[in-house]
């Protein structure tokens, strides 16, 4: 089974520190990750130095993965205007690094990744006809066709409906426990977070804050003096932990 | 279980939805190659001795059946010219293609980098001064001089663009800082050289097939050749760079080498297409614009269909530059332009999607 171990993780930009020395426990295939804190806090930061994309001290431990490839990412930005159809456009994420040519398997993984999200109807449009929330799911089928071990979605939900929110994360949360896969997801809503995820690990400022089971990880002290709000927690009329929110302090 | 049978049956219409278009896209590319082949046709057929189309063909296919004359007509002296229409066109639009694939920008060309100002400046120098640069034949002292300006030019932004902090617009405005330098340089040789001087400047940069040679045939097709499978080999790559930097760089491209790369690439192919026919600023443009309306951007398709229509636009231009005033060949570039704007204008202003 893969594993994700964070040990001293730092990252900068420039002379600029982003990242201050992030070591959490080892995050195992099946679990979700909420990735949790404010804005700016450095989440965003936190995966692009997983993926390498970003110099620094310490290391992301990748462990039991088998893919060559075992890390898709899914960025905020949805991506620009191209004339391709959304079919296209999440092939084109399948086919990176591989030949030209296209086998019906790499169509299948296509179909799959655009049925697993529900939105096999839209492989016909262009890419640039698409609502906001339309392309973030695009951009989910987009890391999910790569059949990654570890998936690292950034804000996958900020452009969609109620419905199409809690849908996206009741399925990544399927698909995690089906195929041993480990998502991380930055989330800004924490009532999601306890909904959906195991684990949460809350940045503040670029420092690891908090990290653990997400109940016992997003707590009202913490939402207080990382968030700056007091809120409550209490169980919902189906016995879920649900998030009140009182006031800004 | 109806959940799974309809998932089931989206995903064959989807996938029969994208093998239609892959046929189609692959009829449309057809569709072109013959277009080019009736153009080369006609191209050669025309000229002070007129073939019909019937010995242009029985020369092409059995040069031995015709008669020395056509032979010597067709072979030697209209078929480089016909030829180097076809290699220039395909690799100014390629070169285009992709400027604006790796630039993120629909305005970007060879001519946007000032690599064909900088050809412009290197042949100048030469018609106006007898400036070498190279040591080389007469014949090639102007092509190389224009060569070696437009790589400098090409190095230039190249070495700037590797500096820490500089973004892709960085990169378009250093082109176009290009651009206004060697315009003003080519006015100060203008001010400075002789009537005679000016008047062979000025129509160096009109851009004009008549001096193609098979030995620079064989140089521009060369690097051709050697270039297309250099970018074909990123062709998933490329795409994606559609997608903007973040979204490509999440999918495992790296856009900073990959456009550093391509960059060169493009240089060489734009350099070697000014360096022998001079300024035809129109096709790098239009030639990409066309193939993006035709197949689209997934450069399985878009590479050839940019390298198809960049030939086929100059070929046509060649054919039309030879019967708008019977007896006299207008320059390409200016036919390329007056033509082939209003049909450009006609395809952006008749298609219903915006593809920026």
């Amino acid at each position: 089974m893969v594993t994700l171990t964070l040990d001293r993780l730092s990252a900068r930009y420039g002379r600029r520190r982003i990242l201050s020395e992030i070591t959490t426990p080892a995050f195992a295939g099946g679990q979700v990750v909420a990735l949790l804190g404010p804005n700016a806090a450095g989440k965003s930061t936190l995966f692009r130095r997983i993926l390498g994309l970003l110099d620094g001290d310490g290391e992301a431990r990748i462990g039991g993965a088998t893919a060559e490839r075992p890390v898709a990412y899914m960025p905020q930005d949805t991506g620009a205007n191209a004339v391709l159809t959304v079919y296209e456009s999440v092939l084109l994420a399948r086919m990176q690094g591989r030949s030209l040519k296209v086998r019906d398997e790499d169509l299948g993984e296509v179909e799959r990744a655009l049925g697993d999200l529900g939105i096999a109807e839209l492989g016909e449009r262009d890419i640039g006809d698409l609502s906001g929330g339309q392309r973030q799911l695009v951009s989910a089928a987009q890391a999910l066709v790569q059949a990654p071990e570890i998936l690292l979605l950034d804000e996958p939900t900020s452009a969609l409906d109620l419905y199409r929110q809690i849908s996206l994360l009741s399925i990544l949360r399927r698909l995690a426990r089906e195929r041993q896969m480990l998502v991380i997801a930055a989330l800004h809503d924490l009532g999601h977070a306890l909904r959906f995820t195991d684990q949460a690990m809350v940045l503040e400022s670029g420092r690891l804050a908090a990290c653990g089971p997400t109940e016992r990880v997003v707590t009202p002290e913490l939402l207080r003096r990382v968030y700056r709000v007091d809120a409550r927690i209490e169980p919902c009329s189906r016995g879920r932990p649900q998030l009140i929110v009182e006031e800004a302090v | 279980m109806s959940t799974e049978l309809t998932t089931g049956t989206a995903a064959s219409r989807e996938r029969g939805f994208y093998r239609a278009l892959v046929i189609r896209r692959q009829l449309i590319l057809a569709g072109l190659t013959l277009a080019l082949g009736l153009s080369l046709c006609v191209d050669l057929a025309l000229g002070p001795a007129r073939f019909g189309l019937g010995e242009v063909i029985a020369a092409l296919v059995t040069p031995d059946a015709v008669s020395q004359q056509a032979r010597v007509i067709l072979w030697d002296i209209r078929m480089p010219v016909a030829l180097m229409a076809l290699v220039v066109g395909a690799s100014l639009s390629i070169a285009g293609a992709q400027m604006q694939t790796i630039l993120s920008n629909p305005l970007a060309s060879p001519f946007t980098l000032g690599i064909s100002a900088g050809a412009s400046f290197g042949a100048a120098l030469a018609l106006a001064f007898g400036v070498v640069l190279v040591p080389a034949a007469v014949d090639y002292v102007i092509p190389l001089n224009a060569f070696v300006m437009a790589m400098l030019t090409a190095f230039a932004i190249h070495a700037l663009s590797m500096r820490r902090g500089v973004t892709i617009e960085t990169i378009v405005l250093l082109g176009i800082a290009m651009v206004f330098i060697f315009n003003a340089l080519m006015a100060l040789i203008q001010f400075f050289a002789s009537q005679q001087a000016v008047a062979a400047v000025v129509f160096w940069t009109m851009g004009s097939l008549t001096k193609a040679t098979w030995p620079k045939l064989w140089i521009a097709l060369g690097v051709l050749v050697s270039v297309l499978p250099l970018l074909a080999r990123h062709g998933w790559a490329l795409t994606a760079m559609r997608l903007g930097d973040a979204k490509a760089e999440s999918l495992g491209v790296k856009p900073r080498a990959l456009r550093l790369e391509v960059l060169v690439l493009v240089s060489l192919l734009a350099a070697i297409a000014v360096a022998f026919v001079g300024t035809i600023g129109f096709i790098g443009l239009v030639g990409p614009h066309i193939a993006r309306l035709l197949v689209g951007e997934d450069q399985r398709f878009f590479l050839p269909g940019s390298a198809l229509c960049g030939a086929l636009i100059l070929s046509v231009g060649s054919v039309l530059s030879k019967v708008i005033l019977p007896g006299t060949i207008i320059p390409i570039g200016i036919i390329t332009s007056l033509v082939g704007i209003p049909f450009f204008l006609f395809l952006v202003l008749s298609h219903k999607k915006a593809s920026w």
